[in-house]
């Protein structure tokens, strides 16, 4: 029986983060007003007729994960993200244990819209808290009151969300290490089963970029930075938040199975304007813009930009690179003798979990971690 | 009118030695030379007005370019003196005016009986026309002293006239002024040139002896021998023979440049032109060699005649490895034209496989250098220059090393290196720097003499080495470009010679070793190492550079270990992405050459071999382009 997640994006926010280069527009942007209901109606309608256009190319039956993501899901109508996840059971099975998410932004819920959302079908929450530090959120041009967070977490448990994620941003200028410990402890202390924690890129083509690129900005080493991870690392793990991808930690079985599948190379379709698909070695993405997507959608339900098809070359890059971030790594006697060959120094710099590699697997230790890019370099060429 | 139609003129093979006079033009590089040959072509008339052109005699590109000549060509003017009112042909042998063709230079000047001092009188002699100046009175050169660009709102003619008088011993009201580029005083110049040289004098039935003092590859007609006969004759009717090799060969043409080439029956006593024998390569026509003919040889070969010898080596290497096929072709094209160049292929664990190549000098080499990037379209990389040592080893061998990595790892007994006699001409305030500057490079000072109240000359034995390193840079910045230098090789002195070698995590890189005295040895290690910290990326462990002599350590960097590499997120729509980005990176670790396990990228290669010198030269040239 094969399966095919959905991923849904919703390319609105309210006001644009400096750092952000996510395909999202603010209503200034599009010259729309602030309310965003009417837009929410419509971008919905269109969801749902890429959804019917899913079905009518893909054999796939079952779907097991779904996950909303932006931009901020939680701008638009609860009862219209019900509406896609309807619509995605009508045209599909969802799995009767599917992992439903929404990203969130703490600010913006109350405890009427997370009921509102629980009704519509959600069961996984994360919310982008990014940092415990106020100059630190100020820095990442986000506005929350950190006080937000605790309240926004403690309400999503008391209506019925059974997993609850926080996201956490380390790296930004002026981020003290005492900054990121406290941010650190102050996430453990909520009611939650899950952490992200990214360090922040700089992206070209952001007001952070420019600002970097001007010399306005000076961001903190790397060296601090990797400093940041493993002291992330352990105090996750301490507090029973294991380690199962790079930048994922979370109690036992609350690991969010949407992602895995991205990881595990499995299919999965992205509706919504400028989202990405795979379906078996096939890689597709849609328009960016809601206006192009709009108009796609209106004219075939179709809304590809383009694709491309991976060579086997391709697709063993991408499986390595991919399952390397994993903990469950990559099984030593699927490589070739050239894919290993760098292998035995890294595990001698202690970047390989040795335990792991007696077992005849390939899993990186918390250093190797912070290299794998430079691993996965090795491996391939 | 004192010029004389060609037609009308003397003819080649035919011309009384008493009428013929053969000079040559000793000045530095920016003093006006050409302009004054180009200048002396119009008065003769050889060159239609409405044919001439800038630097008439300048055939290389490059040449016109840094305005330098590097070849010397002989031209034949017909001129009738203002004096006597009698027909005369002057060869005009043109000479090159760098100081790593002194053995050129001297060939040159061996063909001749006279020679015009040219000076600049706004700047004055410079070092290297005074070694040139030295060269044509120890040939017994009659010397004509004259200060050009008299039209210059700087000229100091009186100060430079008892300048010149003081150096060659004569009345500064001797010295003729002119100007090249308005032509004033280039008549009189000529007259002069009639009235004092003298003629040549040789034996007319004795058995041919002609030197040659130049040589040149021409695409379409092979070597093209540029002599001067001392006795008999040369004609096409000959076979000739070399005097150095004995080899045999065809005479396809004689002839005279004036200064297209004229063919001619023959070259008789005194007279200047060229010989064509299908000879391929220039090293079968060596400068200073005699020719005679093979049926009624000459017993004895004219003085004077040398190998060329390298005295500078330098490792070039394609930046793109697949181009050394390209290189080998260009160096062997250019080998044609080039006596003095010499190369073997060598192969550099970091740069790939290249050429270890022989120069006469640094100039020499600039030029090799240039005219292999320019004319093959390569992109090179050199190692630093060095010179060639005698190592003698504890068990008593012998050996010539002229590339740091053939440099013995055992017990040394001693080591010698060249030495050179510079001579430094510069404004005596400027006595104080130069004086440091050769202290410090091993000099030993030889003697001060001032040209005139405010003009010095000094004279230092230096190891060839250190000029080589950047002395000449050096001596230009720190005298805000007014000092001059020249030197020639006096031989070899030992020295505390020690080889220092770079290692990068323990494996030595051959592309900057160096041989380098004891006290620099430190200098130049912590130099080295701290600038390859600075451009190797850092990589997933730490890297230990070292600077080393045998087994001791003497400068160590170390480049940390890279602790993040690594993008954080990687969802759905970033994993197209990001294997594109994975892709790019493993292009451009190809690029990189390993050493060991580390990745050094071709640029820091580059960049470290670079001196600080080559990047203002670069910039300069950047800067002409703009």
């Amino acid at each position: 029986m094969s399966t095919l997640a959905f991923y849904v994006h919703i390319p609105y926010c309210v006001r644009r983060c400096g750092y952000c280069d996510f395909n999202t527009y603010t209503p200034a942007e599009l010259s729309i007003s602030n309310d965003l209901s009417a837009t929410s109606r419509s971008y919905i309608d269109l969801l749902i007729r890429e959804i019917e256009f899913a079905r009518s190319t893909s054999d796939a039956t079952t779907v097991p994960t779904i996950f909303f993501g932006g931009g901020t899901p939680t701008l638009m109508e609860s009862k219209d993200l019900g509406r896609v996840i309807s619509a995605i059971g009508s045209n599909f099975e969802l799995a009767r244990d599917a992992e439903i998410t929404t990203e969130a932004n703490p600010d913006t819920v109350t405890l009427e819209k997370l009921a509102a959302l629980r009704e519509a079908g959600f069961n996984r929450i994360s919310f982008g808290m990014q940092s415990a530090v106020p100059h630190v959120l100020k820095s990442l041009d986000r506005t929350h009151n950190p006080e937000n967070v605790v309240k926004a977490t403690t309400w999503a448990r008391e209506v019925g969300f059974q997993e609850v994620s926080v996201d956490l941003i380390y790296g930004t200028a002026g981020e003290s290490i005492a900054d990121w410990e406290l941010t650190i402890d102050t996430a453990l202390a909520l009611p939650i089963s899950h952490i992200s924690a990214y360090a922040l890129i700089v992206e070209s083509g952001t007001k952070l970029g420019a600002q970097v690129k001007r010399g306005e900005v000076v961001m903190p080493d790397d060296d601090q930075t990797a400093d940041k991870y493993l002291l992330a690392d352990e105090k996750f793990s301490a507090a029973g938040f294991n380690w199962y991808e790079l930048s994922n930690w979370s109690k036992p079985g609350s690991e969010c199975r949407h992602n895995i599948a991205y990881w595990n190379g499995d299919n999965w379709w992205g509706a919504g304007a400028g989202a990405h698909s795979h379906i078996s070695g096939r890689r597709f993405w849609n328009v960016k813009h809601p206006a192009a997507y709009s108009q796609k959608v209106i004219e075939s339900g179709n809304p590809k930009q383009d694709e491309e098809i991976l060579t086997s070359d391709q697709a063993r890059s991408e499986e390595i690179m991919l399952q390397i971030r994993l903990a469950s790594g990559i099984a030593l006697d699927s490589l070739s003798a050239t894919e290993a060959k760098a292998l035995p120094g890294f595990l001698a710099e202690g970047h390989l979990d040795r335990a792991a590699w007696e077992r005849g697997r390939l899993v990186l230790s918390p250093t190797g971690r912070l290299v794998a890019d430079r691993i996965v370099r090795e491996i391939l060429v | 009118m004192p010029a004389i139609p060609l037609a009308k003129a003397p003819q080649p093979s035919q011309t009384d030695p008493a009428q013929i006079r053969n000079f040559c033009i000793i000045a530095h590089i920016d003093h006006g030379k050409s302009t004054l040959a180009d200048r002396m072509l119009g008065i003769t008339e050889v060159v239609e007005q409405r044919n001439m052109r800038a630097q008439y005699l300048d055939r290389m590109d490059i040449e016109r370019e840094r305005g330098i000549t590097i070849k010397s060509q002989a031209v034949r003017l017909p001129w009738r003196s203002g004096i006597d009112n009698q027909e005369y042909i002057l060869n005009m042998i043109d000479t090159p005016g760098h100081v790593d063709f002194t053995y050129e230079v001297s060939r040159s000047l061996a063909a001749c009986e006279g020679a015009v001092l040219l000076v600049d009188c706004a700047q004055g002699i410079e070092a290297q026309t005074l070694a040139n100046l030295y060269l044509a009175m120890e040939n017994n050169l009659t010397i004509i002293p004259v200060l050009n660009k008299i039209d210059l709102p700087a000229a100091q003619p009186e100060k430079f006239a008892e300048e010149l008088a003081k150096l060659i011993g004569c009345e500064p009201e001797d010295c003729l002024r002119v100007s090249g580029k308005t032509g004033a005083g280039v008549t009189e110049l000529l007259d002069q040139i009639v009235r004092q040289i003298p003629a040549p004098v040789g034996v007319a039935d004795a058995p041919t002896r002609a030197l040659i003092f130049d040589s040149v590859y021409d695409t379409y007609r092979g070597v093209v021998t540029y002599v001067r006969v001392v006795d008999g004759h040369l004609s096409t009717r000959d076979q000739i023979q070399m005097f150095s090799t004995g080899v045999r060969h065809e005479m396809l043409e004689v002839g005279v440049i004036s200064p297209e080439p004229v063919v001619s029956k023959g070259l008789g006593v005194g007279e200047v032109g060229y010989v064509i024998t299908g000879v391929k390569d220039v090293r079968q026509s060596r400068v200073g060699d005699t020719i005679t003919t093979y049926n009624n040889p000459a017993k004895v070969a004219l003085a004077g005649y040398k190998d060329p010898k390298p005295m500078v080596f330098s490792g070039l290497f394609p930046i793109d490895g697949a181009d050394f096929p390209l290189l080998r072709e260009a160096l062997d094209k250019l080998q044609l034209n080039d006596a003095a160049l010499v190369y073997e292929p060598e192969s550099s664990a970091a740069l790939g496989f290249g050429f270890r190549c022989g120069f006469l000098g640094l100039l020499h080499m600039e030029i090799v250098r240039e005219r292999l990037e320019r004319e093959s379209n390569l992109t090179l990389i050199s190692t630093a220059p060095n010179v060639v040592y005698k190592v003698t080893t504890g068990d008593g061998q012998l050996l010539t090393v002229t590339n740091p990595s053939e440099y013995p790892d055992g017990k040394i007994e001693k080591v010698e290196e060249p030495i050179v006699r510079a001579t430094v001409l510069a404004p005596s305030e400027f006595i104080g720097t130069i004086m440091e500057l050769c202290q410090d490079r091993r000099g030993t000072l030889l003697g001060m003499d001032y040209l005139s109240e405010d003009r010095v000359e000094i004279r230092y034995t230096l190891p060839l080495a250190e000029i080589v390193f950047d002395f000449f840079d050096q001596l230009k910045s720190r005298t805000r470009g007014y000092a001059s230098l020249d030197y020639e090789p006096i031989g070899e002195a030992e020295g505390e010679l020690v080889k220092v070698d770079i290692l990068l995590q323990g494996e030595k890189v051959d592309a900057f070793s160096a041989i380098v005295h004891r006290d620099k040895a430190y200098t130049y290690g912590t130099m080295m190492t701290g600038k390859l910290r600075e451009l190797i990326p850092r990589q997933q462990f730490e890297i230990p550079i070292q600077a080393a002599i045998g087994g001791r350590i003497i400068a160590r960097e170390s480049i940390r270990a890279i602790r993040k590499d690594v993008l954080a997120k990687c969802y759905g729509g970033d994993i197209s992405r990001k294997r594109k980005l994975l892709e790019k990176q493993k292009e451009g670790k190809k690029r990189m050459k390993m050493v060991g396990r580390v990745e050094v990228p071709q640029e820091a290669f580059v960049a470290a071999l670079t001196t600080d010198a080559d990047i203002d030269k670069a910039k300069a040239k950047a800067k002409e382009r703009e």
